[in-house]
């Protein structure tokens, strides 16, 4: 049972990485999980290593705040015990492992298809025949919507197992946004093609996708950020939460009929969007971040409109805040209404907003801070009761705890610095990942480098694909017409999680 | 109560009186011009990571185009981004903007089908299909819809239904996993009918052209309407292509 321990935008030499049996690999990562809430499975996936798949399992721990990184070389024939048969979390990981090399999983609950990705091995499997779960009984009825929505967002199946009006099971079919981004990334060979790919893995969190980007490139390079960088970096990080948080607080106030509040959030967030086109010339941030170079410097000018902005912002936010948080209409469609428990939340791995709504305290921001988040020692906003109103309680305060850093940040502006040190080309057999807190939560990328260089490997995670489960659990027992309210104060991404 | 009615006070008026005037704040890059001063041609078709621009002479194809900037950024004195958001059109040539061609992008009146005038010019409800789109233009048609763009109150409205839409707007380059439900929800709708493509995308697949994850050949078998171009299209973009399509006669 051998492994490496490795922190945040590290890389080390492959061969650094220990390779186990499987059996040892398995008591390895399943030991590190049992019974320990402070660690969590980050990223767990495989990729072909001359007719080989190499299978490499990152854990984080958040208290030592490090990441321990384990290895196992398999056969695309082997049969190998499932990890999910003692810890659930490892679910997913190895539904995509099955569907991308054929590896089949002892004891795992259904491995079932997670995007049919376009070099799936089964191509039989298409996404017209999903193998839904389905009850027989003459009392509950099967109620299916999409994959295109009534309204102007992403497509996606939801298949409900109801009791009248009572949802007694979700299933969440999802794989219509797959785009083949993990193999353009290797396909692509020109670091400005790679980056507008990592703009386009989810257009609602352009910032937390190009920043992990950025910080895996940077540090095959061994490229060190220079402190204006990774200013700017934080500066639209935090932007980027403080908008959607606005924008998604509008949608709930959309899914309970409350038009003025809807209208007001939904306005508020035009401003702080406006500001990033007028840092970078668009309105979510594409262009603004390239690995190795600060595309936009943050100017005091741009400091001084930032501080307008906020200025204005601030006391409109709070007012309709307030209101909406004590309206008995609204609190009473919040309150208690998908719940999801501690329990379940640890059993599925949740990261980001969903596990810090059901009291776990999971924030790269605090646990394995990247860029300036070491120096504004951030304190994640933790509720407890896993419902919908404790998912829209940390928007409320993450909003505020955002600004006050843009505050703090914009008391010391860094120097431009015009004689810069050039990227330089990525090391040979390497491995890099990168967590970075996007305002979902945590999203992982690991790439793998050949003895030339060349990208081998490219891994993204998004939350999403940890959190589309807590949903599903989420929306149990509670009305089919509360289904809304529950999935938009998640707010999860499709094509984040279909690549 | 008296709180709402404070908060509406304090509001004010939010929408944009006139959104065919309204300036986009900021470094916004729309419409680019293209001068005539000598680079290296050939370096500056290499910087396009999505192979928007084309040499001798110069051109530059907004439906390919990211907006990214980095041409402008590397050949200031040959290629300038300006901030005219006006860049919808109805036939996919003119969204190719040539070297010393400082023309606004236009809907050409003569190419819109008689239909469109005559029955969509005060009311044009859509239905949108976001096939692999990344969210972004689906953020941005929303916002079209927001207090401050207000596009309903021109009749253009996105709906539930195909059944209760006289077009079909699509996002994204069209997934293979999409390309069968695409094709049910154009066939759901009722005629006539019109298809807008809304971003770099779905125009011409952008950074995905040649995904072999996508599946384009719904796009070969219709007439497209509109192309509305960016990435994403911006919100002004959006509600002005649309208006020219159906308001603007000959």
């Amino acid at each position: 049972m051998k492994y490496t321990t490795v922190i945040n935008n590290q890389c080390i030499p492959i061969s650094q990485i220990p390779e186990n049996s499987y059996d040892a690999f398995f008591e390895l990562n399943v030991g590190f999980i049992t019974d320990s809430s402070e660690r969590h499975c980050v990223n767990y996936f495989g990729y072909p290593v001359s007719g080989n798949i190499k299978l490499i399992c990152c854990i984080a721990n958040d208290q030592s705040h490090d990441i321990h990184i384990s290895s196992c070389l398999v056969k695309p024939t082997d049969i190998l015990t499932s990890m999910s048969s003692k810890i659930f979390c490892f679910e997913k990981f190895e539904r995509e492992i099955h569907e991308n090399f054929g590896i089949l999983f002892k004891g795992h609950p259904w491995l079932k298809p997670v995007r049919y990705g376009h070099d799936r091995a089964d191509t039989l499997q298409t996404i017209a025949n999903y193998p839904f779960y389905a009850i027989q009984s003459e009392e509950l009825h099967e109620v299916g919507v999409g994959p295109i929505h009534a309204g102007v967002i992403e497509p996606g199946h939801f298949r409900f197992i109801c009791n009248g009006e009572q949802i007694l099971h979700l299933e969440i079919q999802l794989g219509y946004q797959h785009r083949g981004i993990e193999s353009l990334f290797l396909r692509k060979k020109k670091l400005s093609e790679r980056v507008q790919i990592a703009e386009s893995i989810a257009g609602d969190n352009v910032v937390g996708h190009t920043l992990a980007f950025a910080a895996v490139w940077e540090s095959l390079c061994g490229f060190r950020a220079p402190e204006e960088l990774d200013f700017s970096r934080t500066i639209a990080l935090e932007l980027e939460r403080i908008a959607i948080h606005t924008g998604d607080l509008s949608a709930a106030c959309t899914d309970v009929a409350y038009q003025l509040g809807s209208a007001v959030f939904g306005r508020l967030r035009t401003p702080i969007i406006n500001f990033l086109q007028e840092w970078c010339g668009n309105r979510l941030a594409k262009g603004l971040i390239r690995p190795g170079c600060n595309q936009y410097p943050f100017t005091s000018f741009l400091a001084f409109r930032l501080k307008e902005v906020l200025d204005a912002f601030e006391p409109d936010f709070d007012e309709v805040r307030r209101e909406l948080f004590k309206m008995p209409s609204a609190l009473s469609r919040f309150e208690r209404t998908g719940t999801v428990t501690l329990a379940d939340t640890l059993s599925i791995g949740s990261v980001g907003i969903a596990a810090r709504a059901s009291g776990l305290s999971r924030d790269i921001r605090s646990s394995h801070p990247h860029a300036l988040f070491k120096g504004l020692k951030h304190a994640p906003i933790i509720k407890h009761h896993g419902d919908v109103y404790s998912r829209l309680q940390i928007r409320k305060q993450e909003v505020p705890q955002s600004i006050n850093y843009l505050r703090e940040l914009m008391h010391r502006i860094p120097e431009c610095n015009n004689d810069k040190e050039p990227l330089g080309s990525p090391e040979p057999d390497s491995f890099a990942i990168s967590l970075v807190e996007g305002w979902r939560g945590e999203i992982c990328h690991c790439a793998v480098t050949d003895t030339q260089g060349e990208l081998v490997m490219y891994k993204v995670k998004d939350p999403s694909f940890h959190n589309w489960m807590a949903l599903a659990m989420a929306v149990r027992n509670n009305e089919i017409s509360d289904f809304p309210i529950c999935n938009k104060s998640f707010n999860l991404s499709y094509c984040g999680h279909d690549l | 109560m008296l709180e709402h009615i404070k908060t509406l006070y304090h509001q004010g008026r939010q929408f944009i009186p006139d959104v065919t005037v309204a300036k986009a704040p900021g470094i916004f890059r729309g419409r680019p011009v293209i001068n005539n001063a000598k680079v290296n041609e050939s370096d500056l078709v290499n910087i396009c990571p999505l192979n928007a621009i084309s040499a001798n002479p110069v051109r530059l194809d907004l439906g390919k185009c990211s907006f990214c900037g980095e041409c402008a950024k590397q050949f200031p004195e040959k290629i300038n981004f300006t901030t005219d958001y006006k860049i919808a059109a109805n036939e996919r040539e003119s969204l190719i903007i040539k070297e010393g061609d400082d023309a606004q992008v236009t809907i050409n009146p003569i190419k819109v089908r008689k239909e469109i005038h005559h029955l969509f010019r005060r009311s044009l409800k859509l239905r949108q299909v976001s096939a692999g789109g990344d969210n972004s233009c689906e953020w941005e048609l929303n916002a079209a819809n927001n207090v401050q763009f207000d596009m309903s109150r021109f009749g253009i409205e996105f709906v539930a239904s195909p059944r209760h839409a006289d077009g079909i707007v699509i996002t994204g380059p069209i997934t293979k996993n999409m390309a069968e439900p695409l094709q049910i929800c154009y066939d759901a709708t009722p005629d006539p009918k019109i298809i807008v493509l809304v971003g770099t995308d779905a125009i011409s697949g952008g950074i995905f052209a040649d995904s072999p994850a996508i599946d384009r050949s719904f796009l070969d078998k219709y007439y497209i309407d509109l192309y509305i171009p960016g990435n994403p299209a911006h919100p002004l973009t959006i509600i002005n292509g649309l208006l020219d399509l159906t308001r603007k006669m000959k």
